[in-house]
């Protein structure tokens, strides 16, 4: 009968912890916005976006590049290469942009700000912050909740440039697809709305969850160095299951039905 | 006599793990008042308790006649910044340099200019001795150094209550020396009140005007440090003297090694 108590216990924890979360947010945003915040989110900004700017546009060169290189393989066989263009911009804008801009955020902003607020919490630092009259919420939780949320659509359309310009270096520059049809074929393909704008959404969704995961599993962190490793695991697990499986449902929304 | 903080038979527990049973304590203004006690029966709690950030079961506390356990959130943050805490890591924000940090809570919660701002942060930085350091970043100063300018942050508001969470833990004697002068001396200098949680008897009983051991989950004992040290309580007398075992036992409760050795009972 054990395992039975041990469902309702994990299901209480759950929800307990959802509703944890949803009151960070609330106290997090809920106020009235204050000037004095505006130069610690320009700082998140840059520690959470800018220095992520490396990894993305490494990885956005390389997954452009496969993508030329694959998809030329394929489409050569049907005399369809002048295809490479729209094939490569479509999938990356939308689906591999967001999706991936947000599995590398997760891991390598996401981590980071679990642990940065954990450690707050292991050295006082967040009831300091309290006793001072200062609340956390405002001050440390808010700007890096904007911060995630403005940077992550910005890196997304990075990551989906530079693969464009990766995948035009192997299928052009070095395949031979002519360059006229690469990007003309891909102009008329490609639509404003129903591809950049929803590209752009679903990363904005996935903004929110992986952000509002890494500052919450650092918040709710056990202080103890076992409890913020843990945290910081559980961030990475969480919002990549979270974003993989969202990007089903967004997807199935935008493009399922026509 | 004047109190400022009043805590009137308060009962706190986490989970079922009763912490406080009905305790009752008051700090008298201006006075230096110390409550001691072995770790981990939650002395630090007692501070986060005053402070606002956990809430008693039953009971009530009060600061300045007003009721913190009552009190809205808004008059909260109004209160806190009439009271102020050193953590026991110090707890300075360590993406800023030890100026910042002394400087922080003067510009939250004033308009000062950054001039005035910068000559209150030399003079609090001065009373503790570091204003050679300003320019440090806290992961370049001593454990006690770090202590020294966690206090200069802590006064920087010129609270009327400083609560010291254990301040000699892990101090060398020469830090330890300091940080009981300068305890001391801001107190009587500033006319403030403090209140050290701590389990260094030694410096306690030099520097405290009143006493109050816990033990249990209540007060074993109050009173001035010559009270103290006559008290006839066996509890007092074991914890004051460091005996291993007494009301207190070195073993915690287990059954009886005859039997587990024997194998009856784990």
């Amino acid at each position: 009968m054990n395992w039975i108590r041990q469902i309702g216990r994990t299901t209480l924890d759950r929800v307990s912890a959802t509703g944890r979360a949803g009151l960070m947010l609330f106290g997090a945003l809920v106020a009235p916005p204050s000037f004095k915040n505006i130069p610690l989110t320009i700082k998140q900004v840059y520690v959470v976006g800018v220095q992520s700017l490396a990894i993305i546009i490494v990885s956005g060169l390389f997954i452009g590049m496969v993508m030329a290189l694959q998809g030329y393989t394929i489409l050569t066989d049907y005399g369809a290469e002048g295809s490479l263009g729209p094939m490569v911009a479509l999938s990356l804008l939308r689906e591999l942009g967001p999706v991936v801009t947000a599995l590398l955020f997760a891991g390598r902003a996401g981590s980071a700000l679990t642990a940065e607020i954990g450690l707050m919490k292991a050295t006082e630092q967040l009831s300091s912050l309290e006793m001072m009259a200062v609340d956390p919420l405002r001050r440390v939780v808010a700007p890096r909740f904007w911060a995630g949320m403005l940077s992550m659509p910005m890196l997304a359309l990075i990551f989906s440039a530079v693969g464009i310009l990766g995948g035009h270096l192997v299928g052009v520059d070095w395949l031979g697809v002519d360059s006229g049809s690469y990007w003309s074929i891909m102009q008329s393909t490609v639509d404003w709305d129903k591809d950049v704008i929803n590209g752009v959404i679903k990363s904005l969704v996935f903004a929110l969850v992986v952000t509002w995961i890494a500052i919450f599993k650092g918040y709710d962190s056990i202080p103890t160095s076992e409890g913020i490793s843990q945290a910081t695991t559980q961030t990475v697990v969480f919002s990549s299951l979270a974003v993989l499986g969202l990007d089903f449902v967004l997807t199935a929304l935008m493009f399922g039905i026509e | 006599m004047d109190y400022l903080v009043n805590v009137d038979n308060m009962t706190f527990s986490r989970g079922d793990r009763v912490i406080y049973d009905g305790i009752s304590l008051r700090v008298p203004k201006g006075k230096i008042t110390a409550v001691m006690g072995p770790s981990g029966i939650g002395k630090t709690t007692l501070l986060k308790l005053i402070g606002g950030q956990l809430q008693p079961d039953q009971g009530d506390i009060t600061f300045d006649g007003d009721s913190i356990v009552r009190m809205s959130r808004r008059e909260l943050y109004q209160t806190r910044r009439r009271m102020s805490m050193l953590f026991q890591s110090g707890a300075l924000f360590t993406d800023m340099s030890v100026f910042d940090n002394v400087a922080f809570p003067l510009r939250e919660h004033t308009k000062l200019s950054e001039s005035v701002i910068a000559t209150i942060v030399a003079l609090k930085l001065h009373a503790v001795g570091l204003r050679g350091a300003a320019q440090l970043m806290p992961s370049e100063l001593s454990g006690g150094m770090a202590r020294r300018a966690a206090l200069a942050r802590a006064i920087a508001l010129d609270p009327d209550l400083i609560m010291y969470d254990e301040p000699f833990a892990g101090q060398d004697p020469i830090s330890m020396g300091v940080l009981v002068k300068l305890i001391r001396e801001l107190n009587d200098a500033l006319n403030l009140t403090s209140i050290v949680v701590t389990h260094d008897v030694t410096e306690v009983l030099t520097i405290a005007d009143y006493i109050y051991i816990m033990a249990d989950k209540r007060i074993i004992g109050e009173g001035t440090a010559e009270q103290i040290q006559g008290s006839k309580s066996e509890l007092v007398q074991q914890f004051l003297r460091g005996e291993a075992d007494g009301p207190v036992p070195f073993h915690f409760p287990a059954p009886s090694l005859e039997k587990s050795l024997l194998g009856e009972e784990i």
